[in-house]
């Protein structure tokens, strides 16, 4: 039984996430995962069809970083800010010092001239590890329901 | 709906604005080149391997069904029900014997056939339609199909003059034969929504060089350079064109030299894991890029050992959809397809050398559509006059072959008009 500190604790960590994003800050993101981390982002079409085919796939810290530098140094995207709500945080199941988390999320997009839409929605299947008495996250693939990307994909989800 | 071009240049190294705005434009591409003497591509074979499997998807603006009949001959058919125009088949894909369409229940066959009226004969001997009511007559209309190395076109055209091997060409049907030299697997499908005409779309990917300057990521990590040997090759008529490079061709000092002030990073930057950009390589080339656009929906392409088609459905004159369907061999270890599915990552919607593309068209679209009639793109890289291949990438002329076809088609070719 996952006492109500890790609740808090895994919570917060869903926070972080989401606040982090939404703040461009990147580097900080990418200290809520462990080295050997898996990221993705998966059209639910693919997921529910059994083919492996994702939006993004960082297989690892190192690989996670690389999207970032390469978002920051070497890509061009639209000009936008993200709005990350995340809910019904869920531990599907708890043992030791692992869990498997969902969550649903939703992200707004706004432009330059303040114009905003319904960017992205679906959920997280995560699965949450405790480093030195912090919680972090070993997997995150975020399932999009509207998988058919309006625009473009850059930050991610 | 007649449509006067006042063309400024015979070569179409001006393109006005606003054939890309403009909704008699649109609905005369409908016509004449969606329905017109062309091929458009379908889907793969591989994606109906069995009797009785569909896929749903779009020519232009018409929804279609792709499906194998009992015989395994692949067959395509208008989605629309020739009652009432409903969709007859609403899913993606399945397996059926049969489609029928959910409103009054008419049913059609593989081959697209009517095959069942519910009522026809009334109720009780009252009421159902007349006697010379003919449902030979009131199948769903059909489109002729081919299939190259597991790649399935169709045409509305029945009649057309060519097969699909004609209008691909040599050039483009080597590269399909090349990418589908052995029996494939789909991996999965990523799709984007790009707000934007589709004929920007269609452009960018025969303007190859643009690639090495708004795709930083490629030039950074000297993926794809205007510098390595490689070159544009289009089929006769333009319509197709190829872009290809050898791997490793060049040195990152020519890259430096050449690319001057834009200011390349390779010095600053690398990959902490390299194993994203690693190319294995297997055909009997050195190609570590070769992607070719097929007139007037497709794309079919090599990154290193990303491969994928790319379709185009146009979607009014301000949007249209880019679906994109990566696939590896059937004989592919388990590390091959792991390695394929590590450098997607560098394509589509969210593609570390393709994102741009779909803010380059909005950016494009947007700001060119107040344009004034006289207002036209400048096409002039790689010289005026005669269209033809060039052995350098650094070009518009594949740009100009694409319009010279596409005003061929629409009937808008100014008078000595250079094809």
């Amino acid at each position: 039984m996952i006492s109500i500190q890790d609740r808090l604790a895994i919570n917060d960590l869903f926070n972080d996430y989401g606040f982090f994003l939404d703040e461009e800050r990147l580097e900080d993101w990418l200290e809520l995962f462990i080295p050997e981390c898996n990221y993705s982002i998966m059209p639910r079409e693919n997921l529910e069809l059994g083919l492996r085919v994702t939006l993004m796939l960082c297989e690892n810290k190192d690989m996670l970083k690389d999207r970032i530098v390469s978002l920051q140094e070497a890509n061009e995207f639209n000009i936008h800010r993200d709005k990350h709500l995340i809910s019904n945080v869920k531990i599907q199941s708890s043992d030791n010092d692992k869990s498997f988390v969902t969550a649903n999320y939703a992200i707004y997009q706004s432009d330059f001239e303040g114009n905003g839409s319904l960017f992205s929605f679906g959920h997280y299947d995560t699965q949450v590890t405790m480093v030195n008495g912090q919680f972090k996250f070993s997997k995150v693939m975020a399932v999009v329901d509207n998988w058919s990307i309006p625009h473009m994909l850059s930050t991610p989800i | 709906m007649s449509i006067n071009v006042d063309w400024e240049r015979k070569d179409y190294s001006r393109i006005p604005y606003w054939l890309y705005h403009d909704k008699d434009v649109y609905e005369n591409e409908q016509k004449h080149i969606f329905y017109g003497s062309t091929w458009s591509y379908l889907c793969l074979e591989a994606e109906i391997p069995n009797p009785g499997d569909y896929k749903t998807t779009w020519v232009g603006d018409t929804p279609v069904i792709v499906n194998r009949d009992s015989e395994y001959n692949i067959r395509a058919m208008v989605n629309r029900c020739a009652h009432r125009g409903a969709a007859v088949c609403r899913e993606a894909r399945g397996n059926t014997k049969v489609h029928t369409c959910i409103y009054h229940r008419w049913s059609y066959n593989l081959s697209g056939e009517l095959v069942g009226i519910p009522f026809q004969r009334g109720i009780n001997g009252k009421g159902g339609m007349d006697k010379d009511f003919d449902k030979t007559k009131h199948g769903l209309k059909k489109l002729r199909v081919g299939c190259v190395n597991g790649v399935v076109f169709g045409t509305f055209r029945q009649n057309i003059d060519e097969t699909i091997e004609d209008y691909l060409g040599p050039m483009m049907s080597a590269h399909i034969k090349r990418l589908m030299y052995k029996p494939i697997s789909v991996l999965g499908y990523q799709r984007q929504r790009i707000y934007g005409n589709w004929k920007f779309y269609l452009e960018n990917l025969r303007d190859t060089y643009h690639a090495s300057l708004l795709h930083e990521f490629l030039v950074t990590f000297g993926l794809d350079r205007a510098t390595q040997k490689g070159g544009v090759e289009m089929d006769k008529r333009h319509r197709h064109n190829l872009t290809y490079a050898h791997a490793e061709s060049d040195k990152d000092s020519d890259a430096k030299e050449a690319y001057g002030g834009v200011g390349l990073k390779s010095d600053t930057l690398t990959l902490s894991d390299p194993r994203l950009l690693e190319f294995k390589r297997e055909y009997s080339d050195d190609r570590n890029l070769a992607i070719s656009t097929m007139f007037p929906n497709a794309s079919f392409q090599q990154l290193n050992n990303s491969l994928a088609t790319r379709q185009i459905q146009t979607k009014g004159i301000d949007a249209f959809d880019l679906v994109w369907t990566y696939f590896g061999y059937e004989d592919d270890s388990d590390e091959m397809t792991n390695h394929r599915l590590r450098q997607l990552n560098l394509f589509g919607p969210g593609g570390l050398v393709s994102m741009e593309d779909a803010e380059a068209i909005e950016i494009a679209h947007r700001s060119s559509k107040g344009a004034d009639t006289k207002s036209t793109a400048v096409l002039e890289v790689g010289g005026k006059g005669e269209i033809s291949d060039r052995s350098y990438r650094v070009n518009d002329v594949a740009v100009r072959g694409f319009w010279s076809y596409y005003s061929e088609l629409m009937g808008l070719e100014p008078e000595g008009a250079v094809r």
